[in-house]
């Protein structure tokens, strides 16, 4: 180690310093000039959809630092506060290092205590419950929730293993909590997954709309550059819509508060004034869109026996509809006027016509972005295509500036969840187990016999809770995702199902969150750079790392845990003989040979893996497999973009990727794509047709009539209040990393009730007091804050989700956008109280 | 009179800590004196009063010592000064970064005080003066290298008064904005939650005695635009100004863009 005579005065005086205010330093920090010998690569943030590129330094085998990319296109340079402690998140004290099974006298026992076994001890258990379930009821008894948080080709590997291995399509990803309305919305509109702009149009835009996106603290970094967007073009306007008043109001020149639920009605009003302002790009319009009115009624997602989907008339054809011309749209949103919408909405009249001229002006460029105020709702699909509505009425899409942009929340809900194809009606590349074409094509990819894939969709997120405690679903594996927080309605169907005496569950987690802690079989997991892995973020953009270090005790990484188990499966043991007589060459094999040493996910041989500099890193998935296994599950799955029947999800090379900071796709001809269906931009786009949205046949998307419709459960006289959910910057989800970095613990140590002073008044509470907050499904204590980031209006709580000690799940109701099956975490109803 | 006041204040800390200083470096019987000086002295500039606190002097006459503002903060933020430590021995105060004041709306510290070394007139909890938190370090503050923290900012009970995020355009960037955190004496209390919750190793923002940070402007000098805030208008009425002569539009010179 060098030490130049400076740093060591600079050390001393430190240390000095530190000894006369009582402060021992750990050696490490004192000795600054070992600097020298931090290994920097490559890697992405582990939080949320930004993407934000960073340099892992490793030292010693152990992540010391991490630092932005002072060169990378999104951050240059920055991050948020999470991402300011990304080398804390693995080295929590409480990592889990060895499988962990319920256990009485050394056997298996659902009530029994955890106890470490072997992996090899494990796997059995785990076969033996998987294989029975299989046996008995066949592959709907099976199940697995994945996550926005896998690496691509853990998400891959465990389509595979699902969807073709075990023939179920029991697969969902957590994602389904979180952007399922804005695929459903994407899918009805466009044809086509994912957004259309890019980041860039937040250099472009003339004005920003926000619609229940909270962006100054859920993308801390993006907000940055709105901010300074809105900082150096004097004329840029920022309009921003929320059922409270957050930290984005800060930069407000609409502010608008609105009565929850009633976005529907304010995004009709506006395409009601774009018309009757006699905006409507009208040869837009006519070239490039087709009108459609969709099924109305169509109830909650909730359970068939309640009586709201008893009264709803279209509960079960929710995504029904037919087609309609601009006429009947026009009649269809003519009562959505400024009075009607004030009136249910709330918001000042001069408010809403601010915000309408915005869309219609045909001089302002605008940008409208979303999350989860639109995707965790009840109408959460209609919203999302309510929005393209009013982008498409006056053409302002597809092009720098003019972008109707869903800002994704997890490092890979586009790359993992949504492009893999792990959602329980998909297959990777926008393809769909619906369509003999589309399961056709992927069996060919996958070397299967015909029939091999199921055509009906599996049980998604919320259907997988409720047929776990139902008995339905028998062997289930989550990874990568902290459900038993997350779900909906905790008590009543969450919980039962895990704890179900039919259900055998296993977790894959790094910590022992409280999902890990409701399982029968906690697998120790490796996390982020302790394993190679590729995330995709909210603007189409896939990024590579390398593993930088080794996982602690036995830890595994899930994509190794999917593979390795499959090699536990004859396909005489999971396949029917007739669809195994197909392909008589597969007797006798496992899954894991079948799936994955299939010649082509085995294709890449053994090598080192090294950087530029020369630098070797370790894959201990290619250690054990003998193989390239990343590299060749991902060329594989690069294979439906590339022939796939659905046009425009070409991706890059593996090697490619592992030398850039992450590619745009389409990637064609060695290009990124920037805006998405336009000519010049996208080279899919047919010359002279100027706009071309390819996802549908003929080229146009879709105008949808639909209506505002109200909420599950709104406040009553008993249950007077309406209960949001949601997140804070300092913390990532459900806080399984985050709470175990003792600074963002500190800054944000327990989940808090956000209310107005007057309702805590009313009911004898005061600031710091603690409250019992109490819904229809459950209770929980929190204490109450009047003051700080959000400002609720009267009626309205806001409480974030990130605090395992108080479970917010036990209060929210489990009703679904019916078409997309999303949660909606924003809206339903709570008494509070003083708590004794 | 304010000025002398605080002027006499600091000669008089100022010359203890002198002594101290001196005594310590020469012997034994020095590190005596030094005990002996440091007890004798007022507050160090770390320990925060609590609220309503008389201004130090009248403070360290009027407590009693008898901890029951101690006793009746639900947060333990309170203690009492021990032997040997800094602070005079058994008056309440607080460390912002152990655990700051939680600003209760009914001020139980307050009420509790027999003597009104806790100024009982204290009723509304964001008129207290605690101290003032003061930004000390910009090289080191992850708002002002660009990063999106604000923790101080969104932890601070009066956000958007006590402390505001002030935006600049990032020049290093080229994309992104500076969110640099300002004080507002005017409003802050001095509770130190922003202290305890700088994610930094030490912490960039830290809570002081108003009279130890709190600069003045000199009387000879008034900020215009306040001034005209204030006033509601230019103070000057009637201002004549005569247009500017501009080319007529056949020249076709460049446009010069209006109002500056």
């Amino acid at each position: 180690m060098k030490i130049t005579r400076r740093e060591f005065i600079k050390a001393n005086a430190i240390a000095a310093t530190a000894a006369a205010a009582g402060v021992t330093l750990p050696q490490t920090a004192i000795a600054a000039g070992a600097r020298d010998k931090i290994r920097w690569d490559k890697a992405v943030c582990r939080f949320c959809g930004t993407g934000c590129s960073v340099l892992v330094g490793t030292q010693n085998g152990r992540v010391v630092a991490t630092q932005g990319d002072p060169d990378a296109p999104v951050n240059r340079g920055l991050n948020c506060i999470k991402g300011y402690f990304l080398s804390k998140i693995m080295y929590g004290k409480d990592r889990l290092t060895k499988p962990l099974l319920r256990m009485t006298d050394g056997e298996y026992d659902k009530e029994g205590e955890f106890t470490p076994v072997s992996w090899d001890q494990a796997f059995d258990i785990m076969a033996e419950k998987f294989k029975e379930a299989l046996k008995e009821k066949g592959p709907s008894a099976v199940g697995m929730f994945g996550s926005g948080q896998w690496t691509i080709w853990e998400g891959y590997a465990g389509v595979k293993l699902m969807k073709a291995g075990f023939r179920s399509n029991n697969l969902d990803p957590n994602a389904r909590h979180c952007m399922a309305s804005a695929v459903a919305g994407f899918m009805r509109t466009f044809g086509a997954d994912e957004p259309m702009g890019c980041y860039d149009d937040l250099e472009h835009a003339d004005a920003f709309v926000l619609w229940g996106a909270n962006m100054s603290e859920m993308h801390p970094i993006l907000w940055s550059r709105l901010t300074d967007r809105r900082l150096t073009a004097p004329h840029v306007k920022v309009a921003v819509l929320s059922t409270f008043k957050n930290r984005n109001f800060d930069l407000a020149d609409i502010p608008i508060v609105f009565k929850p639920q009633t976005d529907l009605a304010i995004l009709n009003y506006i395409a009601n004034y774009i018309i009757e302002s006699g905006n409507v790009n009208e040869e837009f319009v006519k070239k490039h869109v087709n009108f459609r009115i969709g099924n109305t009624d169509i109830g909650y997602g909730l359970r068939p026996e309640d009586p709201r989907e008893q009264a709803a008339e279209n509960a079960k054809k929710a995504g029904g509809s037919k087609s309609a011309t601009f006429e009947e749209y026009k009649a269809f949103v003519a009562k959505y006027t400024l009075d009607y919408v004030h009136e249910l909405s709330g918001v000042p009249k001069d408010r809403l016509e601010a915000l309408a001229k915005l869309y219609a002006d045909p001089k302002i460029k605008v940008t409208s972005y979303w999350t989860m105020g639109f995707n965790q709702h009840t109408r959460g699909t209609w919203v999302n295509q309510m929005c393209y509505n009013i982008h498409l009425l006056t053409g302002k899409i597809s092009e720098p500036g003019n972008s109707p942009f869903s800002l994704t929340g997890q490092p890979s809900a586009c790359g993992t969840a949504r492009e893999v194809g792990t959602f329980a009606h998909r297959l990777p590349a926008d393809l769909v187990v619906k369509k003999k074409e589309h399961r056709d094509f992927s069996e060919k990819i996958w070397k299967l016999p015909e029939g091999t894939i199921e055509p009906k969709p599996g049980y998604h997120a919320v259907l997988q809770n409720r047929m776990l405690k139902d008995g339905k679903l028998n062997a289930y594996w989550v990874q990568c995702t902290n459900n038993v927080q997350a779900a909906a309605n905790l008590n009543e169907e969450t919980w039962p199902g895990y704890r179900n005496p039919d259900n055998f569950i296993v977790v894959s987690d790094p910590y022992p969150t409280v999902t890990a802690l409701s399982a029968d079989l906690i697998l120790p997991t490796a996390m982020w750079t302790e394993k190679e892995g590729a995330y995709g973020n909210a603007e189409r953009r896939s990024q590579f790392w390398r593993q930088q270090v080794k996982a602690p005790g036995e830890s595994k990484s899930d994509l190794w845990q999917t593979v390795e188990f499959s090699k536990r499966f004859k396909v005489e043991e999971v396949w029917p003989e007739e669809l195994i007589a197909k392909k008589p060459e597969y007797r006798g094999k496992t899954l894991y040979d079948i799936l994955f040493a299939n010649g082509q996910v085995d294709k890449y041989p053994k090598q080192e893996v090294k950087d530029s500099a020369g630098n070797v890193y370790h894959n201990d998935e290619m250690e054990d497999f003998g193989f390239y296994l990343q590299k060749g599950l991902y060329e594989e799955y690069r294979l439906f973009g590339l022939h796939g029947p659905k046009k425009g999800h070409e991706l890059a090379t593996f090697d490619q990727y592992h030398q850039s900071r992450g590619l745009r796709w389409p990637v064609i001809d060695g290009k990124e794509t920037l805006w998405r269906y336009r000519e010049g931009y996208d080279p899919h786009v047919e010359k002279g047709a100027g706009i071309q949205f390819y996802g549908n046949p003929d080229g146009k998307a879709k105008i949808f009539a639909l209506p505002y419709e109200p909420p599950a459960e709104e406040p009553d006289d008993e249950y007077n209040l309406w209960l949001v959910t949601g997140r804070v910057l300092e913390h990532w989800h459900s806080g399984s990393m985050t709470r175990r970095v003792p600074e963002l613990y500190r800054a944000f140590p327990d989940a808090v009730v956000f209310m107005h002073y007057k309702d805590a008044k009313v009911r004898k509470l005061r600031r710091g007091m603690v409250a019992k907050l109490k819904t229809r499904r459950g209770e929980i204590v929190a204490m109450v804050e009047t003051r700080g980031r959000n400002r609720p209006p009267r009626g309205v709580v806001f409480i974030p989700w990130f605090d395992a000690s108080r479970l917010v799940n036990k209060l929210t109701l489990d009703a679904t956008c019916p078409i997309s099956k999303e949660t909606d975490y924003k809206k339903c109803a709570v008494k509070i109280e003083r708590a004794s | 009179m304010a000025n002398n006041k605080t002027g006499s204040i600091l000669n008089r800390r100022r010359f203890l800590i002198e002594t101290a200083i001196t005594a310590c470096s020469v012997s034994l019987f020095g590190a005596g004196l030094a005990l002996y000086a440091r007890q004798a002295s007022s507050l160090p500039p770390y320990a925060i009063r609590p609220p309503g606190a008389l201004p130090e002097e009248d403070f360290l006459g009027a407590c009693i010592r008898c901890g029951l503002c101690v006793r009746d903060c639900p947060y333990d933020t309170l203690r009492l000064a021990k032997l040997g430590e800094q602070t005079p021995l058994g008056t309440p105060y607080f460390l912002a970064r152990d655990i700051p004041c939680e600003m209760c709306e009914h001020i139980p510290c307050v009420k509790a005080c027999p003597t009104g070394a806790l100024e009982p007139e204290l009723t509304n909890i964001n008129d207290a003066r605690m101290g003032l938190a003061v930004l000390s370090d910009q090289e080191t503050c992850l708002n002002f290298l660009g990063l999106r923290c604000d923790v101080c900012y969104r932890v601070c009970p009066l956000i958007d008064e006590a402390i505001t995020l002030d935006m600049q355009h990032n020049r290093r960037s080229g994309k992104h904005a500076l969110f640099l955190p300002v004080v507002h004496s005017e409003y802050c209390t001095g509770c130190g939650k922003c202290e305890r919750t700088c994610v930094l190793e030490v912490a960039a923002i830290k809570v002081f005695p108003k009279p130890l940070v709190k600069a003045e402007l000199g009387e000879h000098y008034r900020l215009g635009w306040k001034e005209k805030e204030k006033a509601g208008g230019s103070l000057i009425k009637d201002v004549l100004d005569l247009p500017d002569r501009m080319p007529d539009n056949g020249l076709n010179l460049p446009k010069i863009p209006e109002g500056l």
